[in-house]
C-alpha cells in the first residue's frame, strides 16, 4: 500500500504536466477552432483558401510527427529558425492541431443553422455581426457539444504523445516507475487517472447538453 | 404617393428569370392579397421589397426613399446603405416556416430586435414584449421555447416579433401554408386583427376566403408577371384572364 501511495505521488507529478498541457490547449485551440470557422463560413475567397490549407495540414498529418516538427525540425527552418522549449513546443502543437479539428466541428455547426434563421434576422435588422453572435452561435454551441466531447477527450490521450520528446507527463512518470520497479502497479495507476480525467470531462458535457436540452 | 412602390423590377436565380418587368403600388394603410400558382414569383416579390433577395433591374421605393435600383446608375449611386437599413426596418415579414429562434422562449424572440437593433433597454422591451405577445392571444406562453408550442402559436410569436419593430408595413409569406388546417383560423384572425388597424399588408396567400374578405386589392401572378391587378370582387367574380379563372376554379 505504501508503494502505491509513493508511486502515485510520483505520478501525480505528472498528472500536472499533462492538466497544464490541457489547459494551454483548450484556451487557445477554442478560439483557435472559432474564428478559423467563422473565416472559413463568412470569409474572403483567399482567406476560406488559407484556412482550408491549414485544417488540411494539420488534420492531414500525424500530431506526432507535427509535435516533432516543432520541437526538433523547427530549429533547422531557415528564417525563423528557432528554437522553442519542450512545454511551449507541445503547447504550440497542440494548440494549432486541435484548433484545426474544432474549427472543422463549428464549420459544420455553423453550417446546420437553418437559413430561415439569418432571414429572419435580417428581415429583423440585425447585422450579419450581430445574427452570428446572438442567433447562430448559440444554437451552433448546442449542436457541436457532442462531437467537441470527443476532442475533449481525445486530447487527454493524445497529450500522452508529449512523453516523447521528454516531457515528464503522467504516462512517461508511470513508464518510469514501471522500468525502474520492474512492477507494473503504476500502469494500472495511470490507467485508472486517465480514465478519471476523461470521465470528469464526460461529466462536464453531460452537464453542458443537459443546459442545452431545454430547447429543441 | 404608393408607400410601397416596385418599378420594373426583374429577378433571375441563373437563368430562370422569376420576375419579369413586375411593377406594384401600395398605398398606406392598404392590404394587397398576392396570389397566383405555386413558382408564379409571389414570395420572391415580397423578399425583394425587403431586400432578402437582390433585384437584376427595376427601382424600389419605401415611403419615398429608394433602396434598390441596379440598372439606374444615377439613382443607384444616390443610395445609402444606412438609409436602406432603415427603410427595410419599417417592413416587418412573417416567414411560411415561421423562423422563430429556437434558443429564445417566446418573450426573447420578441424583445431581441428591439434590444439590439434599437437599443432599448430590457424593461422596456419586455413591456413591449408582453403587449405584443398580449395582442397575439400569448402572454401566457411568454416563457415557452418554440418546440413547446403548436404552428399556430409559433406563428403568432412570429407576428408579434415583428409587430414589437413597430413596421409600417407588413410582409406575409404563405403565412399558414405550413400549418395543420385546424390551426389557419387563428393565425388568420391575427392578422384580420391587424387589417382592422389599417395596417399596410402585402399578404402572398393560398387562402382564396381571406384574400377575399380581408384585402383591398388583389394581385394575381403568373410566370413572374402580375396578370391581374384588381379589387377583389373582380378578381374572384370576373377576372380579365382566362388563365385566372382555371387557377381560382381549381382553388375554391
Amino acid at each position: 500500500m505504501d508503494y502505491i501511495f509513493s508511486i502515485t505521488t510520483f505520478i501525480l507529478k505528472g498528472v500536472i504536466v499533462t492538466l497544464k498541457l490541457y489547459a494551454v490547449t483548450a484556451v487557445f485551440a477554442l478560439p483557435i477552432g472559432i474564428l478559423v470557422a467563422i473565416g472559413k463560413v463568412s470569409g474572403p475567397k483567399i482567406l476560406k483558401k488559407i484556412l482550408g490549407l491549414y485544417t488540411w495540414v494539420l488534420r492531414g498529418t500525424p500530431l506526432l510527427l507535427q509535435l516533432f516538427f516543432v520541437y526538433f525540425g523547427l530549429p533547422f527552418v531557415p528564417v525563423i529558425g528557432i528554437k522553442l522549449d519542450v512545454f511551449p513546443a507541445a503547447c504550440l502543437t497542440f494548440s494549432l492541431n486541435y484548433g484545426a479539428y474544432l474549427a472543422e466541428i463549428f464549420r459544420a455547426g455553423i453550417e446546420s443553422i437553418d437559413k430561415g434563421q439569418y432571414e429572419a434576422s435580417k428581415a429583423l435588422g440585425l447585422t450579419y455581426f450581430q445574427t452570428m453572435r446572438r442567433i447562430i452561435l448559440p444554437q451552433t454551441v448546442k449542436v457541436v457539444l457532442p462531437p467537441t466531447c470527443s476532442e475533449a477527450i481525445n486530447l487527454v490521450k493524445d497529450s500522452a504523445l508529449i512523453a516523447t520528446i521528454g516531457m515528464g507527463d503522467l504516462l512517461r512518470n508511470a513508464k518510469q516507475v514501471v522500468t525502474r520497479d520492474m512492477n507494473i502497479s503504476a500502469f494500472v495507476v495511470a490507467f485508472i487517472l486517465y480514465l478519471m480525467m476523461s470521465s470528469v470531462i464526460v461529466k462536464v458535457f453531460e452537464k453542458l447538453e443537459k443546459k442545452y436540452s431545454i430547447y429543441e | 404617393m404608393g408607400i410601397v412602390k416596385a418599378t420594373n423590377i426583374s429577378k433571375s436565380f441563373g437563368t430562370l428569370e422569376v420576375l419579369k418587368n413586375v411593377s406594384l403600388e401600395v398605398d398606406k394603410g392598404e392590404i394587397v392579397a398576392i396570389i397566383g400558382p405555386s413558382g408564379s414569383g409571389k414570395s420572391t416579390l415580397l423578399r425583394c421589397l425587403n431586400q432578402l433577395e437582390k433585384i437584376d433591374a427595376g427601382v424600389i421605393e419605401i415611403e419615398g426613399v429608394v433602396i434598390a435600383a441596379p440598372d439606374d446608375p444615377q439613382r443607384k449611386a444616390g443610395i445609402s446603405p444606412k438609409e436602406v437599413r432603415v427603410a427595410c426596418r419599417k417592413m416587418g415579414m412573417v416567414f411560411q416556416n415561421f423562423n422563430l429562434f429556437p434558443h429564445k422562449t417566446a418573450l426573447g424572440n420578441v424583445i431581441e430586435a428591439p434590444i439590439i437593433v434599437n437599443k432599448m433597454n430590457k424593461d422596456s422591451a419586455a413591456r413591449i414584449g408582453m403587449e405584443q405577445l398580449a395582442k397575439v392571444g400569448l402572454l401566457d406562453k411568454k416563457d415557452a421555447y418554440p418546440s413547446q408550442i403548436s404552428g399556430g402559436q409559433k406563428q403568432r410569436v412570429a407576428i408579434a416579433r415583428a409587430l414589437a419593430m413597430n413596421p409600417d408595413i407588413m410582409l406575409f409569406d404563405e403565412p399558414t401554408s405550413a400549418l395543420d388546417p385546424e390551426l389557419v383560423g387563428e393565425v388568420l384572425s391575427v392578422i384580420k386583427n391587424l387589417a382592422k388597424e389599417r395596417m399596410t399588408m402585402l399578404v402572398v396567400t393560398h387562402e382564396m376566403g381571406f384574400a377575399r374578405e380581408v384585402s383591398d386589392r388583389v394581385v394575381f401572378m403568373d410566370e413572374g408577371r402580375i396578370l391581374e391587378d384588381a379589387r377583389p370582387e373582380k378578381i374572384f367574380e370576373n377576372p380579365s384572364h382566362p388563365r385566372i379563372k382555371t387557377f381560382l376554379e381549381k382553388m375554391l
